[in-house]
């Protein structure tokens, strides 16, 4: 069977799955729709944290960025790994023991303030829509990719099935589908990494075969006799201080994302709560650890098979010019062929030759266009897998997809569906009304959704840069302070949420407003050597000082937060706190 | 509404109870300082210097950068929560 057969039964084969378990898991009361009845085992927390997490962009573009990176590329390995430690130690238990339903209620109920309740439910549905948008586009390229299927059809396709087990098992169907997709992904994600491991190094652990077999000084060598820098040396691509403001920003932009903080309200107590962290991160660094191997890899196998590849012959499919190439051993280089045909791979012919020279700069080809979801996409041609495999890496890239929109759409109905209709809106809501509602917004974010992945707005990349800046700069600071500073009040969260809010938007805003607004230039460039993907950090910090400084400067919060506060802090009554 | 007047306190009253929090602020202090030694220290700061020392066959800060700080990661939440288990016994707080 070819690839394309077996992508149609694997996709098939796991949406089913998903879809029974959405039925399965249905649910009937506003506990189990928000937080799943809060009955998850610490386990299975961790395993659909980690699909909740790790999105199209982490299965496939990330070690296909890092490969081009080099060093530079683990502010993305460090700082979004790096926030379970801050999530483990400094927020999960204590918003267990907290025991509601979402992150705006934490804010709104500690800070005893409406206005701190909307101001965060309105971040929690903008970060989450700006995130999901990306997501669902996602689903429609792997479709496109695979199945040669139309975005469209492939956007809606996706629509359906989430939207299925959203709406009907609400955060327990989601729940139990991520662990499922955790499944499907880190095994599509492995058996390749594996089998190219395997093939280069001689050793099938990619993590030690990265480190103890000599791939990485002969890619350094490689990259030397092209033009580029050595993979290996550190802050070729970016500035350190960038590197540490964005390593930063994106470490505390994870531990301050809504749908990651939600997670920890489904487990039974708050010692399930710092397990399911570690089981969390557990399973996420080991996608994590394995891509920076398959970058590596990747890029060493490209540029020693494609680098001096003979052209056989050239020929036009669908007004592209494919060249069809062989290696030094006089090998068909098959897989280059069928990638150039969807233009993720393109060449200049050089005298019937492929060069792989870098530009004047060393930053990138000279004479060729490699996109960098190649990396991850072509590693089982590129390893001769069979067309099974294949078919894998698909259901992967849209489990992976699928996942992390299920998680951000509930984020999006319970902010509007608890925190504004009713705890602002409408508090005489009964259970049944609140339950319709939350389905019902539900239903119109998948909408919005698959709206934004069909018509995707031209700047997908910078906004989440947005999400993680924003995260940062809003959430964290006032959830840390609203637990481990009793003194923290409501003015002062609201004013730290504001000034870190508004920093932070009005700097991307700037910095990225060529893409944004097609002004010609930048309205502003690096901030001290800054750039935008970096700035959430001192909007993080503004908040902080601001949220300490207005505190302490007006009245001590009332007796019973800082009664509420001294209960966070210790473990013993989780499973009663959150009965209504 | 779930406030902290519902819930119970510590039992040994408030001494305990600043006691209990203290031990805890105490290991978060240290396991975020080797959190930020393995990775901003050994990863970033240091990346230069620590390029010319190997490790198997990379240079030492690549692999604090590519992998060995997200491996003490996930080990410093592992022993977070053992630890803590420990000290929420040794202060009766445990559910």
């Amino acid at each position: 069977m070819d690839a394309q057969t077996w992508t149609y039964i694997l996709v098939i084969l796991t949406f089913g799955i998903y879809i029974y378990i959405g039925y399965a898991s249905r649910v009937k009361d506003t506990k189990g729709f928000y937080v799943a009845g809060q009955g998850v085992p610490a386990i299975a927390n961790g395993a659909a944290t980690a699909a909740d997490w790790m999105s199209a962009a982490s299965f496939i573009s990330m070690a296909g960025l890092i490969s081009v990176l080099g060093f530079d590329g683990s502010i993305y390995l460090m700082g979004w790994t790096g926030g379970y430690v801050l999530l483990a130690l400094l927020l999960a238990p204590y918003l267990r023991k907290f025991g509601k339903y979402t992150v705006p209620d934490f804010v709104g109920d500690r800070y005893y303030s409406k206005t701190a309740r909307g101001v965060a439910a309105i971040a929690a549905v903008f970060v989450s829509l700006t995130y999901v948008a990306g997501q669902m586009r996602g689903v429609g390229v792997v479709f496109s990719r695979f199945l040669g299927l139309d975005i469209t059809w492939g956007v809606v396709l996706g629509m359906v099935i989430v939207a299925f087990f959203a709406v009907l098992g609400g955060m327990k169907g989601i729940t139990w589908t991520q662990v499922a997709q955790y499944v499907v992904l880190i095994i599509a994600y492995l058996i390749p990494a594996v089998a190219i491991a395997v093939i280069l190094t001689g050793n099938p652990i990619p993590q030690l075969s990265l480190v103890f077999s000599d791939i990485t000084g002969k890619l350094n060598q490689i990259q030397i006799d092209l033009g580029f820098r050595e993979y290996t040396e550190p802050f070729a691509n970016r500035k350190p201080i960038d590197v540490f403001m964005i390593t930063v920003a994106l470490m505390i932009g994870t531990a301050g994302l809504p749908h990651v903080i939600v997670r920890f309200y489904t487990v039974p107590n708050v010692r399930a709560a710092r397990y399911s962290a570690g089981w969390a991160l557990l399973f996420i660094a080991l996608l994590y650890t394995t891509a920076p191997a398959v970058a590596v890899f990747a890029r060493y196998n490209l540029l020693n098979t494609l680098h001096g590849a003979r052209v056989v012959s050239t020929e036009t499919v669908a007004g592209r010019e494919i060249l069809n190439l062989q290696d030094a051993q006089g090998r068909d280089i098959e897989w280059a062929s069928s990638w150039q045909r969807t233009g993720l791979i393109s060449f200049v012919n050089q005298d019937g030759q492929i060069s792989m020279q870098a530009n004047d700069k060393g930053t990138t080809f000279a004479h060729a266009t490699i996109d960098n979801d190649i990396i991850v996409l072509s590693t089982p041609e590129v390893a001769r897998l069979p067309a099974f495999v294949i078919a894998l890496v698909a259901a992967g890239g849209l489990a992976a997809a699928l996942s992390t929109a299920s998680g951000l759409l509930l984020v999006i109905s319970s902010a509007f569906s608890h925190d504004i209709y009713y705890r602002l809106i409408n508090p005489n809501a009964s259970e049944g009304l609140r339950l319709l509602v939350g389905r019902i917004v539900i239903f119109l974010g998948v909408i919005a959704a698959g709206y934004f992945g069909i018509n995707p707005p031209g700047f997908v990349a910078e906004v989440v840069a947005f999400a993680f800046g924003l995260a940062a700069a809003s959430f964290f600071p006032i959830i840390v302070l609203g637990i481990f500073d009793k003194r923290a009040n409501d003015k002062g969260a609201i004013a730290g949420m504001l000034v870190g809010l508004i920093f932070t938007m009005v700097m991307i805003l700037m910095m990225q407003s060529v893409k944004i607004f097609g002004t010609a230039e930048p309205l502003m460039g690096p901030f001290f050597g800054i750039t935008a993907q970096g700035i959430g950090t001192i909007g993080a910090i503004l908040n902080f000082a601001v949220t300490l400084i207005v505190s302490r400067a007006t009245a001590a919060p009332p007796q019973e937060i800082q009664d509420l506060v001294e209960s966070v802090r210790v473990p013993r009554g989780a499973g009663s706190a959150a009965a209504h | 509404m779930a406030t902290g007047r519902k819930v119970a306190v510590v039992e040994g009253g408030e001494e305990k109870a600043i006691a209990y929090w203290k031990a805890n602020v105490r290991l978060i202090f240290i396991l975020l300082a080797i959190w930020a030694l393995v990775s901003y220290v050994a990863g970033i700061i240091l990346a230069r210097p620590l390029v010319t020392i190997n490790l198997g066959q990379v240079p030492l800060s690549f692999w604090f950068a590519h992998q060995g700080s997200m491996i003490t990661f996930v080990v410093l939440i592992f022993v977070y929560a053992k630890l803590m288990d420990g000290i929420d016994n040794k202060f009766d707080v445990h559910e």
